[in-house]
């Protein structure tokens, strides 16, 4: 063997040697990846790292001090301020993960089971509010919610209050009915596919052995979508923590939300450190509450048998 | 036709009563112009292994839907146990299905998915477990409760599927092509422990396949079924020995067909004229309808032997090979015979060297009048 390989030329040696390697599967999946890949790296990865390093910096009026210190964290994590804000912020994306699953799984299950022919009509009209800028969509909110808005003529209109309410606009319900609509398409989706997946002679099954179609739907589909319930909550709720937008428009003073400092850290406040520290922060808070998310939805899940 | 003694499924007759368990009046199916079930009626008695056979798309799964309740007749009615079942959904039926694909539930192991029924029951004391355990035991499964559907292998699965529906002793039990997933082998002692199951439990089985052996070896009778419309309900034998219609006889395996002049007709026989048999008295078929003055006689292969050296029979007709075909345990011969106008087919064991009997030979061939039996074209 050795022998032979000595023997022939050794430039064909490594020809052969390299084409193998790019017949190799893993070469030929690393080498179709490769673009988002680097794309990813250059992109996401790095920019991590930089924050994640000026978390642990100090920033002195226009310079940054660069020993290693946990101080940034300490505010991030004892101020009141910061605290209130992180807290409202993940009541607001669990809220709005939980309204809009529970708003989306009749939809998805509906277009499901009953869209017949449709299916991708009833699809493809969930998508047409995205034709319109997400701006223009939050401003919509704006008029249906506003002191003169939709909501307030038609209750004055109807009797039920004497003066247009204040309650509706410029606090975190605002925020959340509006983050509840804006996220419905992408949380539909996830559970369509996954109702798609449910066959339907296991609901038959369920049906032969007693069970009425609420039964079943809770011992069967219910479960067997449980994959669509994860990824739809995940969806919505690792986004929406930290939407800035939104609170920004809708939001007012009661509705401001964690990014909303972190971007005034970047900007006007001048201190990258903290910022840093707060976004590093709120995304390892962020990945526990989908954790436990999951875990969660699992256990109901296991219960439901 | 002499009644000829019965000594198979002595067990099968004793829990078998003549009581009818499922009545199906006039039913038919339409989607649009297309009827799935054309007016069929037929009833199904109490303890009965009954199959439902007919070729694919002739309604065998549409008529067992409607058994089930997943589905509803366009027009007729369905009694199961003496109770009409219009307007009783699925979950409240007296029956439970073992569906083609097994539908096992995914989520659950098999201990779960044969305690599903069961679970609604809210059984007391260790009831349910002795219960599926029992279960479970039926169809050999014990000791596999706690594994996922995903780890069986497919008779397993139709095991599970099995079990999961006698656990809940329904009065009937309907079965769409459970066996048509397996492999041969697998499919043919599985009909074995089918029909043991269904003797030992003594509940009403209703099975539906489109592969005649399975029908003829498990059933109590056989409904045939072309195209929406049930041809012939009768046990295995007489459906096999005297089918209706070169339809249903076609479809029961090979059976050749003789043209005939009616020479007379009375009562419950027919006497008639044949060029290749000569003169027949036959048994007059029940819905025998006249047809001109001619009529078609049937006789299976293996009705037809060959005689050996000079060995002669009462009833002979002379011919000479003109095909050999080997299968192993037997041989088809394809006869010519003077004046008939196909050539016959003969299938003979091989004990005696059908297989070396070589083509061009003549030869004489035996068979007994009775097995020839006359049918509607
Ligand atoms: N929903 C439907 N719409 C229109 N036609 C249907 C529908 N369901 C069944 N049919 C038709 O009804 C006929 C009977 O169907 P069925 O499923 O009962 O056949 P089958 O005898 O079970 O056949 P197979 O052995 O292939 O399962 C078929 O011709 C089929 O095309
Ligand atoms: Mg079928």
């Amino acid at each position: 063997m050795t022998v032979a390989a000595e023997g022939l030329p050794p430039l064909r040696t490594t020809r052969a040697r390299r084409n193998a390697l790019l017949q190799s599967e893993p070469v030929q999946g690393f080498a179709l990846i490769s673009p988002t890949l680097l794309y990813a790296l250059i992109l996401l990865v790095l920019p991590i790292l930089v924050v994640i390093a000026h978390s642990f910096w100090t920033q002195h009026y226009l310079t940054i001090d660069r020993t290693f210190t946990l101080e940034n964290y300490r505010v991030a994590l004892t101020e009141p301020i910061y605290r209130d804000l992180l807290w409202r912020s993940l009541y607001i994306s669990l809220t709005v993960s939980l309204f809009t699953v529970v708003l989306a799984y009749p939809i998805a299950y509906f277009i499901s089971f009953h869209g017949g022919r449709h299916k991708s009509l009833w699809l493809f009209l969930i998508t047409i509010p995205f034709w319109t800028s997400y701006l223009l969509r939050v401003m919509s909110w704006k008029v249906i919610l506003g002191y003169n808005g939709v909501l307030n003529s038609g209750l004055m209109g109807l009797g039920i209050i004497d003066e247009p309410s204040t309650a509706l606009l410029y606090n975190s319900s605002a925020v959340i009915i509006t983050l509840t609509h804006a996220w419905a398409a992408f949380a539909i989706l996830p559970i369509f596919v996954s109702l798609e997946k449910v066959d339907r002679t296991l609901v038959e099954a369920a049906t032969d052995l007693g069970d009425d179609p609420l039964r079943s739907f809770l011992r069967v589909t219910l479960p067997l979508s449980a994959p669509g319930i994860i990824s739809a909550a995940l969806i919505v709720m690792i986004p929406t923590v930290g939407d800035y937008v939104t609170p920004k428009l809708v939001g007012g003073k009661d509705g401001v939300m964690i990014a909303n400092t972190i971007q005034a850290q970047f900007g006007k406040a001048a201190n990258w450190p903290l910022g840093a520290a707060l976004s590093v922060t709120t995304m390892l808070i962020v990945s526990l509450m989908a954790g436990a998310t999951v875990l969660i939805i699992r256990t109901l899940q296991r219960m439901a048998r | 036709m002499p009644e000829q003694p019965r000594i198979e499924r002595t067990h099968a007759d004793r829990i078998q009563s003549e009581r009818p368990m499922i009545e199906i009046r006039s039913v038919t199916r339409s989607y649009g112009a297309f009827r799935a079930l054309d007016d069929a009626s037929l009833t199904i008695r109490e303890g009965e292994f009954f199959s439902l056979l007919g070729p694919s798309g002739c309604g065998k799964t549409t008529l067992l839907r409607m058994i089930a309740g997943f589905d509803n007749p366009t027009s007729g009615s369905i009694a199961v146990g003496g109770q009409s079942m219009e307007g009783i959904p699925a979950n409240r039926r007296p029956t439970n299905m073992v569906f083609q694909s097994y539908a096992i539930f995914p989520h659950l192991n098999v201990e779960q998915n044969v305690a599903y029924g069961l679970k609604r029951l809210k059984l007391r004391g260790g009831e349910e477990k002795r219960r599926v355990e029992e279960a479970l035991a039926q169809v050999s499964l014990t000791g596999l409760g706690k594994r996922l559907a995903t780890e069986l292998s497919g008779g397993q699965r139709q095991r599970v599927a099995l079990a999961r529906a006698l656990v809940m002793r329904p009065k009937v039990l309907l079965l769409d092509e459970p066996l048509s997933a397996l492999d041969k082998k697998l499919r043919e002692q599985m009909q074995v422990e089918l029909r043991r199951l269904q003797q030992a439990v003594g509940i009403t089985f209703v099975l539906v396949t489109h592969d005649q052996y399975e029908a003829l070896a498990m059933s109590d009778r056989i409904a045939v079924m072309f195209g929406g419309k049930i041809a012939q309900v009768a046990s295995p034998k007489e459906i096999y020995q005297r089918p209706v219609n070169r339809q249903v006889a076609d479809f029961l395996g090979g059976m050749n067909f003789v043209k005939a002049e009616i020479v007379e007709e009375n009562g419950a026989s027919l006497i008639v004229d044949t060029l290749g048999f000569g003169r027949i008295k036959t048994d007059k078929p029940k819905a025998f309808v006249r047809n001109g003055g001619g009529a078609t006689l049937g006789i299976r292969p293996e009705r037809l032997r060959v005689l050996w050296d000079n060995a002669t029979a009462k009833f002979e007709v002379a011919g000479k090979v003109v095909e050999r075909h080997y299968f192993g345990e037997i041989t088809h011969l394809i006869v010519e015979i003077p004046g008939l106008e196909k050539p016959l087919s003969v299938t003979e064991t091989n004990d005696f060297g059908a297989d070396d009997i070589p083509v061009g030979t003549s030869i004489r061939l035996a068979y007994d009048p009775e097995a020839l039996v006359a049918m509607a074209d």
